[in-house]
């Protein structure tokens, strides 16, 4: 079965700091990946090199098309969304707005109402506050707005940077179990960037450890959890 | 009475060219943090090509509109060519780019069309001036002003575009995220402030005339004007440039007199920057370091 994303080799610095060390990494199609490493050893980079967002050496694709090298803006369009790192909202727009600018590749489909009205049946708040500004919202109604945001793309993978930042344990737990429900029944491929391991782990069906810029290890979530060395050396618990 | 009501009149007039102007000013520094010094320059410019069209046999209103249009294409390549390139560069290396390409622009002027004053025709026939009431230009750029402020606001609030634009003065690396050019976004800023400061020098002409310089008092009030409203606000900077434009007449005519009203708009400039330097209705920021 061939691969939705995969990198090869991928290297990134910012100016003359380099941060990536060549990093090789697959996610087949509809599939849940983890990305675990400490803090600074490259996952925002690595999602930032996916979307173009950072210079980049070493081989992006994406349904074996290269990628790298395409601005931002083209990563978009073949269907990959990013919930970034700091969440991204636009704050003086309306929780609406921040939806409408969510679906704007798909403007011309007709289909925003549509679209708008699924989602919020994941994000019922949402709909609740859709006319209120986004930056009055809550962190964890932030948090779902801009997972909605990049949901509205109908994406074919779908990357988020830290979903649990900042955030009480109970929203946590909401938001990855829709989370897990958007993998499952829209067959979306979800690639999640995170700190707190055995979250991730728990929804990821394979897991990647990254550390210093380059993998380190990886394989099927169960099996990272079941080896206590791995357990207590990359993943802290 | 009736001195005093003309004198707002005349203030609102010329205010909706100051607005005009700090509209454009603002649109520039919303998406890039750029102050454009070179914004009235440009008006100038358009301003010579509209004449240059009116003398070629031109209508008012062809010529007006495509003023317009070259200069939104003008303004555009600009931010491309000149612009773009210095992207990353530091606050003073642009504000060097800025002045360069205000001088350059104010001498290819007067290069091609000569340094004597020439004057400018205006469309509003008497039928503006309510029965001789009221100066027929004055109320006319008003009224025009007035239109092209609720056209840009119906654009921003009810256009896929307008949205895509509004969205990358907000969050530039966000919009990227979702599928919008920023490139494009920021060329198009350009080039409709271009063509706003376009109708501003087309307004201003009748009465300040044609020449190389003709905009540089204007940019000074516009500068007042977008302080004044906050400069990162685009609605306050207009209502601004109608408030300079009144405080300006009415001061020149009972307190000052003419001879020094371009020192009360450097005046507001730095009563804003040391009383309050977001301006009436600006936003402060916070940089979190």
């Amino acid at each position: 079965m061939t691969d939705l994303l995969r990198l090869k080799g991928v290297e990134a610095s910012y100016r003359d700091h380099q941060v990536l060390f060549g990093i090789d990494l697959a996610i087949a199609p509809s599939s849940s990946v983890a990305l675990l490493g400490a803090n600074g050893a490259g996952k925002t980079t690595t999602l930032r090199a996916i979307c173009g967002m950072v210079r980049t050496r070493g081989e992006i694709t994406f349904e074996d098309e290269r990628i790298d090298g395409r601005r931002t803006d083209q990563v978009a369009r073949l269907g990959i969304g990013h919930v970034p790192d700091g969440r991204g909202t636009f704050l003086n727009m309306t929780v609406e707005e921040n939806l409408q600018l969510g679906g704007y590749l798909r403007r011309r489909s007709g289909a925003m109402a549509q679209r708008m009205e699924q989602i919020f049946t994941h994000f019922p708040r949402l709909k609740e506050r859709r006319n209120q500004q986004a930056g009055t919202l809550s962190g964890g109604e932030q948090q779902m707005l801009a997972i909605s945001r990049a949901l509205m793309l109908d994406p074919k993978l779908l990357l988020l940077d830290e979903p649990s930042f900042g955030l009480a344990p109970l929203i946590v737990k909401e938001i990855f179990s829709i989370l897990r429900a958007i993998n499952e029944t829209n067959r979306t491929a979800l690639l999640i960037v995170e700190q707190n391991a055995k979250l991730a782990l728990d929804i990821a069906e394979h897991a990647y450890l990254i550390e210093t810029g380059s993998i380190v290890m990886h394989g099927p979530s169960e099996k990272l959890k079941g080896e206590e060395s791995i357990r207590k050396a990359y993943l802290g618990y | 009475m009736y001195e005093l009501f003309h004198q707002i009149l005349t203030g609102l007039s010329q205010g909706g060219i100051y607005g005009g102007l700090a509209l454009g000013l603002v649109m520039v520094y919303r998406t890039t943090h750029h102050v454009n010094f070179a914004q009235g320059e440009f008006a100038m410019f358009s301003t010579f090509l509209a004449l240059t069209l009116i003398q070629a046999g031109f209508s008012y209103w062809s010529a007006f509109f495509l003023t317009i249009a070259i200069s939104f294409a003008g303004g555009m390549a600009v931010e491309r060519i000149v612009i773009r390139p210095f992207h990353q560069a530091s606050a003073l290396t642009l504000v060097c780019v800025f002045m360069g390409l205000l001088m350059v622009t104010n001498a290819t002027a007067g290069w091609l069309f000569g340094y004597t004053m020439q004057p400018f025709p205006s469309p509003f026939s008497d039928a503006f001036a309510l029965g001789g009431f009221i100066p027929a230009h004055e109320a006319g750029t008003i009224l025009l002003v007035a239109l092209m402020l609720l056209l840009i606001y119906l654009f921003f609030r009810f256009t896929w575009l307008g949205l895509a634009m509004r969205a990358t003065a907000e969050n530039g690396e966000s919009s990227a995220l979702v599928g919008i050019n920023v490139g494009a976004m920021l060329a198009l800023g350009w080039g409709l402030a271009t063509g706003i400061g376009a109708v501003a020098g087309m307004m201003a002409a009748p009465i300040v005339f044609v020449d190389p310089n003709m905009m540089s008092g204007v940019l000074v009030y516009a500068f007042a004007a977008a302080l004044l409203g906050g400069i990162d606000n685009p609605w306050g900077a207009a209502i601004s440039g109608f408030i300079v434009g009144v405080v300006e007449n009415i001061a020149g005519a009972y307190l000052v007199g003419t001879e020094l009203k371009l020192t009360l708009a450097l005046a507001i400039i730095v009563g804003v920057l040391l009383i309050r330097p977001r301006g009436i209705w600006g936003r402060s920021f916070v940089t979190r370091v």
